[in-house]
């Protein structure tokens, strides 16, 4: 059987995430080409809907990834953002798609090691836990 | 305000089990500052609907449209050149909205999106606590400005009663005793002395005791 190739989107924030991102390239580290990079001004930015959105059109798995706490550019946006992710969580559940599937990871803008590592680690559990149910019955509707 | 909270998404699905395409109707009112039915939530609803469908293999036609008001017919009218194109209407109003678009609408089914809680007030960020009741006798004049009818559990003209402890009533250490608040009020205001005035019984006829109320304001008719 082929193996699932789950699709990622990573929200990541302009002052450390993506240029972590951007870093762990510069260094030659390998990460998996599911992740699919949106860069934001901030991770506060990120509002439940583009999560949902990302979700309903096919992601199976969402990153918010914002700077270390204490270290927002704009001050607390990437608590902010936590606490939509948080908040989002037992939403997903009642609609029936693992909270799992969308995390909050922070990180510095020279963290490409920690970058590299996160979206490895987090393209492994979603391609455990298999394809987004809400994708996956759509493509029943398609096959149907 | 009047405040409310979003059913669970397993009763709002079964409401509209057997439709395909659902107009989803939010209001830019009391139900968007306590963010539970404003164009965010209706956005927020529609994406969670459409994914639950999909789920089990269907996909809904949804429309998204959030009026100013939902309780005045001059907005709700807004929604009609939709009505005929759905299988029916999810208000994310309150009961208000809910209702003024049933009546608008005679043939179309309308279901509602939300639980109506209380007439409120905003004890912070993401807080809301009840403040009126609607009795249609405000004595808040006599209460130093702390409604006893809405925040006390007994609604207690005179209190309090034997059960406050410490400012907090029996029911819950998470709610103060009304009249522990209007006490510490009144001292505020230098007016302790009218503490010990007796409110007389209250007349619920101007409240729900006299069924559902109207205001007719000859001036504007």
């Amino acid at each position: 059987m082929e193996q699932f190739e789950p699709t990622i989107v990573a929200f990541c924030c302009h002052y450390c995430a993506y240029t972590a991102a951007d870093m762990a390239g510069s260094m030659r580290l390998e990460y998996p080409p599911n992740v699919k990079i949106i860069r934001v001004p901030c991770s506060g930015r990120v509002d439940a809907i583009h999560i949902m959105k990302a979700l309903e059109k096919g992601a199976d798995g969402v990153l918010v990834a914002g700077c270390l706490e204490g270290d927002c550019h704009f001050k607390n946006g990437n608590v902010k953002a936590l606490q939509r992710v948080t908040a989002l969580h037992p939403f997903l559940e009642e609609i029936g798609i693992e909270a799992e599937r969308v995390q909050m990871v922070n990180m510095s803008a020279g963290m490409g090691g920690r970058f590299a590592q996160i979206a490895t680690e987090f393209t492994e559990k979603i391609r455990e836990l298999g394809p987004n149910p809400a994708k996956a019955g759509a493509s029943r509707l398609a096959a149907s | 305000m009047i405040t409310a909270e979003r059913k669970p998404l397993d009763e709002i699905m079964e409401s509209i089990d057997g439709c395909g395409r659902i107009l989803l109707v939010g209001c830019n009112e009391c139900v968007t500052v306590c963010a539970a039915g404003g164009r965010k939530e209706v956005a927020l609803l529609a994406s969670a609907l459409q994914m639950a469908s999909m789920k089990k293999g269907r996909t809904l036609d949804i429309r998204e449209l959030t009026l100013e008001r939902q309780c005045d017919p001059e907005y709700v009218e807004e929604l009609t050149p939709h009505i005929d194109q759905v299988d029916a209407v999810v208000s994310m109003a309150c009961g208000c909205g809910v209702q003024e678009v049933a009546r608008r609408f005679k043939k179309t089914h309308v279901y509602p999106a939300l639980n109506t809680k209380f007439m409120g007030a905003s004890e912070g960020p993401g807080i809301w606590a009840e403040r009126c009741q609607g009795c249609g006798d405000c004595l808040l004049g006599l209460t130093g400005g702390i409604c006893p009818i809405a925040r006390c559990a007994k609604r207690l003209m005179n209190g309090p009663c034997g059960g406050s402890t410490n400012g907090k009533c029996e029911i819950s250490n998470d709610v103060d005793c009304a009249w522990h608040l209007i006490w510490e009020r009144m001292k505020e205001l230098g007016i302790e002395d009218r503490y010990e005035d007796v409110i007389a019984a209250k007349d619920w006829r101007t409240g729900r005791g006299g069924g559902p109320r109207k205001i007719l304001r000859e001036d504007l008719v």
